[in-house]
């Protein structure tokens, strides 16, 4: 049996963060709603109708672009695609084909072991999205089908890659950084369940240690990145094991049925469809203005990689608090925004990866949406650093913070969290459990240190849990020695 | 006294200025319509209620005391190709009978604004496509002039309702001459305005790079004040020119022509060019120099080469434009049709006519996978030269004269079996559209046999106001009888 190196290369779409469609001013929003809800002539293909460009799509297109290093095209033709289906309106879609806005970028993927790997990316051009058929309405399944064309027009930009994925890993790796830097970049959601974000891939085998590239298959229908991953493992087995067999694989588009956990042909390169693609007359080729696209390169945020560079070397964060800080940009941004100190970094990071992220899970809502603002979150830690509340009792706060949006400094007061920072006072009270204890007195100044619990236990008692036990331990082991 | 046979101008005059009353203007060319459509069958839809509404309407806005737009009360017949809210529209195809419009095109809400009465929706050849209007999957139209005979097309119901006095403005559009063409066999005034500058928003496509709406009208003059109102900028339509101003279009008909120079084309008078047609443009020629025009002969070199261009980057268009069509949302849908293919196949083919198919075909074979580059995209670089022969002759002259169509109108059925001789109707009006130039069709003259023959003048683009003031002058001193 031969060993065989895995080639593949991902389309991926996802959908421009826009409030209308591409080509005329319906709401984008329409997941979830009303069939039919969100439709004008223009995305239902009436006749008569023409497409104008939404200059927000085009923004955030090329914002894209930019962030992911492509090179912007000057002058852009937007496309006909043409095929007949129940979902398309106008039996074309508008694309862009000959010259797409941009090309030749690429990203940077890690493996677990850290080692990064550039993935280049081939193109990038701007489409609008199709309708959806639906074949049931609820249990009932129709032998007719019905067309909801909410989704006919959103703005898409597909994203294409070069073959320079060698596993399912790296191909899990790439779509998770791609995703990673456009909602760094506000350029899409890229919630797949809404359907944001969608991937098909091409995938081919070659024996290892070859150069040229076998035939392909493009598998479609991959709605999670996991199932990515599994489609294109199941696709090494099926074609290596055709290979091994003495036989061809052939050109086609399989579907992923993730249910059977198989791909399954869908047509083949006969039966492929001719686009005719042309440039649509509708719309003039899109000139992108030098000064335009510099402000567009410049709306460019801080993005993961170089993030997660930053709070290693500015705050001397782990590896790990970097990684768990940037995996979403509202939770990095919420960080920086407490504006912490390189001193009180590491507990702050402590305090959002654990508390606070945990909080967001059980509760499940966006950072955007909590009562609690980033400098509140950073006098908190401050309360907890210089001993002026315990850490029970910052996590008493959070949570009375979480509900009312109060600053903590004035919950402390409330909730009578104060620490007792009195070294007289404490002192009071460590002769008071002394003498009430006297044999775990005896025990201490014995050297058996063990004994100490139980004094720190009954001044915490004497303080009703209000003595800073970092000065009770410190004046204790103090008061035996002496 | 009558208001049929006035001018758009002077019913707008007479309705602001209270000599007729807009719903008199309506009620007497609704009256003729009915008396005389039976034999002409211009219009596929007249629109009586409606229309007596919308006069009653201008009427209470004058009794109100309130400014009345540049064509109140105004009669003007609409070409079926084009939207008119909740008003069915068919492209005189069988696949979008009952269809009913769901919004204004641009042009429709201009008119609206300025107060102009919409009489009826008239015939067309299918989605525009012919020479002769015989193409209309409902009926033929005749023409006025002589009702043996086509009115030309693809607006021939719009030429022969002006021609036969339903209404003094009509709408057509002109992908290929299809404004021009009919108003010369019509013996009407019909402006192809330039690419750009009306709005080509709910004019159904036929090939969107060549269309364009222009009126059809008895006068030049009615032809800018109808310009003025449906032509400029639609921020809607993508390829709709902020260059051109409408305003423009109302330049006043010059006493002399004393310092204009005017090219003759030799590409245009070619053999197979009926000689009562050259005759005729020849002297138009003459009144020109009489007016004090310098001519000149002219080169226009890739002219020949227009209607092949023509019939591949049109067909080209139109297949995808009319790939819409297709059963699922509106028009017609087999009513048999078990699968989706059956849906898509019986749909349209019992939908579309002969001739739409013709092109769709033409067209999908034009734009496929191994011959785009040979087909369409040879054509679009030959376009390109066809564009440049312009832009070098009017670096020289100011307007191009030629004939509008190579023969009168024909006979009924003389070109039908034959469509590359039908195609060869639209041979001098094609290479405007392919180079996006204004050009207007105005009546010179009558054949021996009583049929009108048309003189075209083309000018640059955005040169509409020049153009229609040297129509309106020519027609000053070339007066054309009117049928009554």
């Amino acid at each position: 049996m031969a060993s065989y190196e895995m080639v593949v290369g991902l389309e991926v779409h996802a959908q421009l963060a826009t409030e209308s469609k591409l080509f005329c001013s319906c709401p984008t929003d329409g997941f979830g709603a009303t069939p039919n809800s969100r439709i004008c002539p223009v995305c239902t293909g009436q006749p008569g109708v023409l497409p104008v460009l939404n200059r927000r799509a085009a923004e955030l297109a090329f914002r894209a672009a930019a962030a992911l290093g492509c090179r912007i095209a000057p002058v852009s033709i937007f496309a006909r695609k043409n095929y007949f289906y129940p979902d398309l309106p106008k039996a074309y879609q508008i694309s862009q084909y000959e010259l797409p806005f941009s090309e030749h970028g690429g990203l940077e993927i890690r493996d677990k072991e850290g080692h990064t790997q550039r993935v280049r990316i081939h193109r990038i051009h701007m489409e609008e999205d199709a309708g959806k058929l639906l074949h049931a309405v609820g249990a009932e399944k129709l032998d007719y089908s019905l067309v909801d064309f909410n989704r006919a027009g959103t703005p898409l930009v597909e994203i294409v890659s070069e073959p320079d994925i060698r596993s399912s890993d790296e191909a899990y790796a790439y779509l998770t950084a791609l995703k990673e830097i456009l909602q760094y970049a506000g350029v899409s959601g890229c919630n797949m369940e809404k359907g944001e974000m969608r991937c098909d891939a091409n995938v081919s085998l070659r024996p290892a240690g070859t150069e040229k590239f076998g035939t392909r298959a493009e598998i479609k229908n991959l709605n999670s990145f996991h199932n990515v991953k599994l489609a294109l493992d199941y696709e090494f087995a099926r074609q290596a094991e055709i290979l091994d067999s003495g036989g061809r694989v052939v050109q086609e588009t399989r579907l992923w049925d993730a249910e059977r956990g198989a791909t399954a042909s869908m047509r083949s390169k006969e039966e492929a469809h001719d686009y005719r693609y042309f440039p649509d007359p509708d719309l003039l080729p899109l000139h992108a203005d030098a000064a335009w696209v510099e402000r567009v390169k410049a709306s460019v945020p801080e993005l993961p990689a170089q993030r997660r560079a930053r709070l290693a070397a500015e705050f001397g964060l782990s590896d790990y608090d970097a990684e768990v800080l940037t995996a979403e940009r509202a939770l990095g941004d919420f960080f920086l925004e407490a504006n912490p100190e390189r001193g009180s970094a590491k507990t702050l990071a402590n305090f959002i990866t654990t508390e606070l992220q945990g909080k967001l899970n059980s509760e499940n809502i966006p950072i955007e949406e909590i009562p609690i603002k980033p400098l509140q979150l950073c006098s908190l830690v401050g309360l907890t650093n210089t001993g002026i509340i315990s850490s029970k009792g910052a996590k008493e706060i959070f949570s009375e913070m979480w509900k009312t949006g109060k600053d903590p400094k004035e919950l402390v007061q409330e909730l009578g969290l104060a620490q007792v920072s009195d070294e007289g006072q404490i002192k009071a009270w460590i002769q008071e459990a002394l003498a009430a204890n006297p044999k775990a007195a005896e025990d201490l100044r014995g050297g058996k240190e063990r004994a100490a619990g139980s004094i720190v236990g009954a001044v915490m008692k004497l303080s009703k849990g209000k003595a800073n036990p970092a000065l009770v331990n410190r004046l204790i082991k103090e008061a035996v020695k002496a | 006294m009558t208001t049929i046979g006035l001018s758009a101008a002077d019913i707008a005059a007479g309705v602001s200025g209270g000599a007729f009353s807009a719903e008199d203007v309506a009620r007497e060319h609704l009256a003729r319509i009915k008396e005389k459509d039976a034999g002409i069958r211009a219009f596929v839809t007249v629109l009586e209620e409606q229309a007596l509404a919308q006069a009653r309407a201008v009427d209470a806005k004058k009794k109100r005391g309130e400014k009345l737009g540049a064509l109140c009360g105004v009669p003007v017949a609409v070409k079926d190709n084009i939207l008119i809210e909740g008003v069915e529209t068919t492209c005189s195809s069988k696949i979008l009978k009952g269809y009913v419009a769901p919004y204004d095109a641009d042009v429709i809400a201009r008119l609206r604004k300025a107060d102009a009465v919409f009489i009826g929706k008239t015939n067309l050849d299918e989605f525009a496509m012919g020479s002769s209007t015989e193409n209309s999957a409902f009926f033929k139209t005749a023409n006025p002039w002589n009702k043996d005979c086509v009115p030309g097309g693809s607006s021939g119901g719009s030429a022969a309702a002006v021609a036969a006095g339903f209404a003094p403005l009509a709408l057509g559009s002109d992908t290929g001459g299809s404004i021009r063409q009919p108003a010369a066999l019509c013996g009407a005034v019909g402006l192809k305005p330039t690419y750009g500058a009306v709005s080509r928003r709910g004019l159904i496509a036929f090939a969107s790079s060549l269309d364009q709406i222009g009126p059809i009208t008895r006068t030049a003059a009615d032809a800018a004040l109808a310009l003025s109102v449906i032509g400029g900028h639609d921020p809607l339509d993508s390829t709709s020119s902020p260059e051109f101003d409408a305003g423009k279009a109302l330049e006043p008909a010059p006493k002399s022509f004393v310092g204009l120079r005017v090219g003759i084309p030799k590409e245009y008078f070619i053999k197979g060019i009926d000689p009562e047609v050259e005759k005729a443009v020849r002297e138009a020629i003459a009144v020109f120099e009489k007016l004090g025009a310098k001519t000149s002969e002219v080169s226009l070199p890739h002219s020949q080469y227009a209607i092949s261009t023509y019939y591949l980057i049109a067909p080209s268009e139109a297949s995808s434009n009319l790939a819409r069509f297709d059963g699922i949302r509106y028009g017609r849908r087999a009513a048999e049709a078990a699968t989706l293919e059956e849906v898509y196949e019986r749909s349209r083919g019992e939908g579309f006519g002969p001739e739409v198919k013709r092109r769709i075909m033409l067209g999908t074979y034009a734009l496929s996978s191994g011959y785009y580059d040979a087909y369409y995209a040879k054509a679009q670089r030959v376009r390109t030269l066809i564009k440049q022969d312009f832009e070098k002759a009017f670096a020289s002259v100011d307007l191009l004269l030629t004939p509008t169509a190579p023969s009168p109108a024909f006979k009924f059925g003389e070109k039908t079996k034959d469509p590359l001789s039908m195609y060869l109707s639209d041979v001098f009006t094609i290479p405007s559209n392919l180079a996006g130039n204004a050009s207007i069709s105005v009546p010179c003259g009558l054949t021996r046999s009583g049929l009108p023959i048309g003189l075209q003048i083309i000018a640059d683009q955005f040169q509409d106001g020049r153009l229609l003031a040297a129509a309106a002058a020519f027609e000053r001193e070339r007066p054309f009888p009117r049928l009554s």
